[in-house]
């Protein structure tokens, strides 16, 4: 078979999915209807970028919606823009850049698609100021088993509508959304960047910074130990007021095959970091980029989650809210340099308290912390017990789209509102983490 | 800006290729049998910035109909720089060889209704003495296999056209550019045992078509190993070729 093995992202756990490519809107209800069945349940199925188990279906029978990826329509005035629901944010930026307008909310990767993004109600370094994903949606249409074709948005089949954001995929195919986009005068970003020794210089550096600049984010060494627990580097930026509206078409570098073992482990990763973190400068500096290598530095190396090896890597992103997150965040970052894993690319972000309309959306006002382990026996038995135990303390939660391990205990405990979304989860769609989470 | 003809224009490959034009600001006249999906790609191409995009419903083998497009399409567009030819089917041979109607009936829509249209579209841009045709192929026409030698023969018999009329057409200025895909990831191929190796993109398909119709290529492998494998294919000598499975 040609595409037949679909996987997460984290390439775990490794249950390939046989696609059915959507292609077009007119084909989709024969196509739903066709795979309930056949297969009993299915799910739809975007650029496959969420990490663990979201997004591969209980049958691993998927609908692929990538093909499904033409522009409806856009108004360049207002800034509104509509398209299916498999256009992806790269495709998006590329139409919209040079008319001035740029995504409200944008994720580490412009390689989702619009479905997915809503799907997860993502969020971005802006998330203090402009909340989630979902904030900027306007209407979509939705394709359910049982009712068939609805239009919704936050006045319009209010119930569904929020539940479809952050909704996993579980109520039904979105067919197309319409976005509200957001101006910018050129597409270059202006930073003012400092390392930081310890949290508590984060925490300060978040507080003097974050309300002042349109995107705040920190790279932190989760290898550092002791007295260097937390150390990082910080980030702030704006959209330059001045300069162009080009669209970048960066050079990119591809990880060509699977190495035999993760290129990940505790020697590489203690010897990256401190060289990392070293590099940064002790004072504060400002410069200038260009919009793509600040907000998806990665993007830039096509296939990167090979280089964790055949048995993948498990991303995990913890949010610890308000008051708890300082005492939280260093016991996680503790936890993780003691048992010397961890990733490259650990990021911590203050999330505001601006409201999703989400019901199952993720973030909450307080600190998140998000990172990659190499898949291993000893991460499911030893760390991750550690680390639940830890978010759990603190009133924390863990992020649905970057998650192959939380138990269905805390996932019922940290999204209360799951029953609401069960209650409106179209029949014909699940997913292997809603199952294991709620069945 | 250029101005674009397309037969076939939903067509996984041929929507790639209009999708690039319209990123040039070209103004394009959308050919094919489904209204509901020509408008789709008239939406789409708007916003990707073509500077028209026109629909126009019509079945490529009601050749009847052919003159009445091209003349609409000549209202719509002023002039034709480019057209491209991409509709077709993937036959289900083994039906084929039971079924004679069913044969000819492929046959027209891979092979006589391509041919039909490039008479009409040759007297058109020969009368206008500049302009690129471009015919959608395929590497199934370079050599009768028994897996699909319907479609092949039909892809064959435009190959072996496109050869005399391009010749002719040279005379007059205008280019003829036959395309011969290989395994391209598309709705005509879903569901298909062909090698994942070998799959390309239509979008990288489209780049390499709208680069070769640019600079007037005569025969387009695409992607472009594929002329060197089907230089093999061809050269495999009768005696083993026919004891083969291919």
């Amino acid at each position: 078979m040609i595409t037949a093995r679909l996987l997460s992202w984290g390439n775990y756990p490794p249950f390939p999915q046989v696609p059915l490519a959507c292609h077009w809107r007119g084909d989709l209800p024969d196509q739903l209807a066709l795979s309930r069945q056949v297969h009993g349940t299915t799910l739809p199925y975007g650029s496959g970028l969420s990490y663990g188990d979201s997004c591969l279906a209980a049958s691993d029978h998927v609908l692929h919606l990538r093909p499904l990826d033409r522009f409806v329509s856009a108004d360049w005035i207002a800034g509104v823009l509509t398209a299916e629901a498999g256009v992806t944010l790269e495709e998006i930026l590329s139409v919209a850049i040079p008319h001035g307008w740029f995504l409200s909310v944008t994720p580490g990767t412009k390689y989702v698609t619009l479905g997915g993004a809503i799907a997860n109600d993502v969020h971005g370094k802006n998330h203090h100021r402009r909340g989630t994903f979902g904030r900027h949606l306007r209407r979509f249409g939705l394709l359910r088993s049982d009712t068939g074709r609805l239009t919704c948005s936050p006045g319009e089949h209010t119930e569904l509508f929020n539940a479809t954001v952050g909704g996993l995929g579980l109520t039904g195919l979105i067919e197309w959304a319409e976005i509200q986009l957001m101006p910018i005068q050129a597409s270059q970003i202006k930073f003012v960047t400092q390392r930081f020794d310890d949290l508590n210089e984060f925490f300060a550096l978040s507080a003097e910074l974050d309300e002042k600049h349109e995107f705040c984010v920190s790279w932190i060494d989760c290898a550092a130990r002791g007295k260097s627990t937390g150390r990082g580097i910080y980030m702030a930026s704006d959209f330059a007021s001045s300069g162009t509206l080009t669209v970048e078409t960066s050079h990119k570098l591809t990880i060509p095959l699977t190495p035999p073992m993760s290129l990940v482990n505790s020697l590489s990763l203690r010897a990256f970091n401190k060289l990392y973190w070293r590099r940064a400068p002790r004072a504060r500096k400002f410069g200038q980029v260009d919009y793509d290598s600040f907000f998806y530095p990665l993007d830039s190396i096509l296939q990167w989650n090979r280089i964790y090896g055949p048995k993948g890597f498990q991303q995990c992103q913890y949010l610890i809210p308000g008051s708890e997150a300082r005492s939280g965040i260093h016991s996680l970052l503790a936890a993780i340099a003691e048992s010397g894993t961890g990733s490259f690319l650990a990021v911590l972000k203050r999330c505001g308290d601006v409201p999703s309309p989400g019901l199952l959306s993720f973030p909450q006002p307080g600190t998140t912390l998000a990172l990659d382990f190499p898949q291993t026996e000893r991460l499911v038995t030893t760390l991750f017990p550690r680390l639940d135990a830890i978010v759990r303390e603190a009133g924390g939660r863990m992020y649905p789209a970057k998650d192959a391990h939380m138990s269905g205990k805390d996932f019922r405990r940290s999204y209360p509102a799951w029953s609401q979304l069960e209650a409106l989860r179209d029949p014909a769609l699940l997913s292997r983490f809603w199952k294991r989470v709620t069945q | 800006m250029k101005n674009i003809l397309i037969i076939g224009a939903t067509s996984a490959i041929a929507s790639a290729c209009a999708r690039l034009w319209a990123a040039q600001g070209a103004s394009l006249f959308l050919v094919g049998r489904d209204t509901g999906k020509l408008e789709a790609l008239v939406a789409d191409l708007g916003v990707r910035g073509a500077a028209a995009a026109h629909a126009w419903p019509m079945d490529a083998t009601d050749v009847d109909a052919h003159p009445a497009m091209l003349k609409a399409g000549e209202q719509a567009l002023g002039r034709f720089d480019i057209a491209l030819i991409a509709h077709g089917t993937l036959p289900n041979q083994a039906a084929c060889e039971g079924d004679a109607a069913l044969t000819l009936r492929e046959f027209t829509t891979n092979g006589t209704s391509v041919i039909a249209l490039l008479t009409v579209l040759a007297n058109h841009f020969e009368r206008q003495r500049s302009g690129a045709i471009a015919v959608v192929t395929s590497v199934a026409g370079d050599r009768g296999r028994p897996s699909n030698y319907v479609y092949g023969s039909a892809k064959a018999a435009i190959s072996v056209y496109c050869e005399g009329l391009r010749a002719r057409l040279f005379k007059a200025g205008v280019s003829l550019t036959d395309i011969r895909p290989g395994f391209v990831a598309t709705p005509m191929t879903q569901g298909l045992p062909l090698p994942a190796a070998l799959m390309a993109q239509p979008g990288a398909v489209a780049r390499r078509i709208v680069a070769g119709i640019e600079r007037g290529a005569d025969v387009l492998y695409t992607p472009a190993f594929w002329a060197l494998i089907m230089a093999i294919v061809r050269n495999i000598p009768r005696p083993v070729f026919k004891r083969m499975k291919l």
